[in-house]
C-alpha cells in the first residue's frame, strides 16, 4: 500500500530524521556543555517537525514549547555545575566508553532488525481529520486514567523536587521537634515560625 | 513509497536515537550528561508513538497517549534528576557519579 503522506512530507520526515540522529550524536561529541544542550535540543525539534509532518501539530507543538524551556533550564544548570560550560578546552568525562559503545550499538541492530524483519499489519482506517481533537476526547474519555495518574505524578514530583532542592527546611531551623524558641540560622534575624 | 518503507525509516531513526541515548546514559560522568542520554532514548520513544499512530493505528488514540506519557516522563525525569544533583551536590560537592560511591559495596 501505498503511504498516503505527500512527497515533500516523507522527504521531510527522512531529511528530520537524519538531522534529529547527527544532533542526538553530536550532544556527545562535542566540547561544550552548553553547544550539547544546544545539539539536543536541534534533536527534539527535528522530531517536532517529524510530527507536523506526521499530522500531529499539537503533540509537535507541545514537544517544541517544552524542550525549548527545559534546554534552557538545563543550560543554567550546565553553568551552575559543569567545570566547563563554554567549550573552553578539549573535554571528554566518560567512564566505560567501549563497553556503553556496545550496548547502545546492540541496542540500535537490535531494534533494526526487529523493525525491517518483521511484517507490519497495514494500516487500519484513515487519519482523523482532528488528531488534537482526538487526543482531547482520548484523556476527556476512555483514557482519563491515563490522565489522572499523570497529575499524581506531576503532583509528586513537585513535592518531592521541592523537598530534595531544600538547603534547609523548616526541621533544620526548628529542631526534629518544632519547638525551638529561635530558628537555627546560619544569620540571625530571620523570620520566626 | 509505500507506507510500510515510511514507517519503517521513520522507526529505524527512533531505534538510532534510543541507541545513541542508551549510550550516552552508560558513558557519560557528568549527572546533568547522563540525563541528556535519557532524554535523547525517550525522544526515539516519541518518535516510535507517532509513527505507530500514523501507520498503524490512527483511528485509536492510544498512540498519541503513548507521546503524551513520554513527554511527562521526560519532564518527571529532568526534574528529579535536577532535584537529586542539588542535593547531592550539597551535601558531597558531587557532581560527577564516580564519584558518588558511598553506596558500593
Amino acid at each position: 500500500m501505498l503511504t498516503d503522506l505527500p512527497a515533500w512530507a516523507v522527504a521531510a520526515v527522512i531529511a528530520l530524521g537524519g538531522l534529529s540522529v547527527a544532533a542526538g550524536i553530536a550532544v556527545f561529541v562535542v566540547d561544550s556543555m552548553a553547544r550539547a544542550t544546544f545539539a539536543l535540543l536541534t534533536s527534539f525539534l527535528a522530531v517536532a517537525g517529524i510530527l507536523v509532518a506526521l499530522q500531529l501539530p499539537y503533540l509537535a507543538f507541545v514537544t517544541a514549547l517544552m524542550m525549548t524551556i527545559e534546554m534552557a533550564l538545563m543550560a543554567v544548570f550546565m553553568i551552575m555545575f559543569m567545570m566547563n560550560p563554554a567549550g573552553l578546552m578539549p573535554m571528554t568525562m566518560v567512564h566505560n566508553a567501549r563497553g556503553s559503545a556496545v550496548l547502545g550499538a546492540g541496542a540500535f541492530v537490535l531494534l533494526t532488525v526487529g523493525i525491517w524483519t518483521m511484517d507490519w499489519p497495514t494500516r487500519n482506517g484513515a487519519v482523523p481529520a482532528d488528531s488534537t481533537r482526538q487526543l482531547g476526547e482520548a484523556i476527556m474519555g476512555s483514557h482519563m486514567l491515563v490522565m489522572l495518574v499523570i497529575g499524581v505524578a506531576l503532583f509528586a514530583t513537585i513535592i518531592a523536587g521541592t523537598v530534595l532542592a531544600t538547603a534547609r527546611g523548616r526541621y533544620d531551623r526548628f529542631g526534629a521537634e518544632l519547638d525551638a524558641a529561635r530558628p537555627d540560622d546560619p544569620v540571625p534575624g530571620g523570620l520566626p515560625r | 513509497m509505500t507506507a510500510e518503507l515510511v514507517l519503517q525509516i521513520v522507526l529505524t531513526v527512533a531505534a538510532a536515537l534510543v541507541g545513541v541515548g542508551v549510550f550516552g546514559a552508560l558513558s557519560q560522568q557528568s549527572i546533568v550528561m547522563i540525563m541528556m542520554g535519557f532524554e535523547l532514548a525517550l525522544n526515539g520513544v516519541l518518535l516510535g508513538g507517532a509513527a505507530a499512530w500514523y501507520f498503524l493505528a490512527p483511528q485509536a488514540p492510544d498512540a498519541q497517549m503513548v507521546v503524551v506519557v513520554a513527554l511527562v516522563v521526560m519532564a518527571v525525569e529532568m526534574a528529579m534528576g535536577f532535584a537529586a544533583t542539588i542535593a547531592i551536590y550539597r551535601a558531597r560537592q558531587v557532581d560527577m557519579v564516580d564519584m558518588a560511591t558511598e553506596l558500593q559495596g
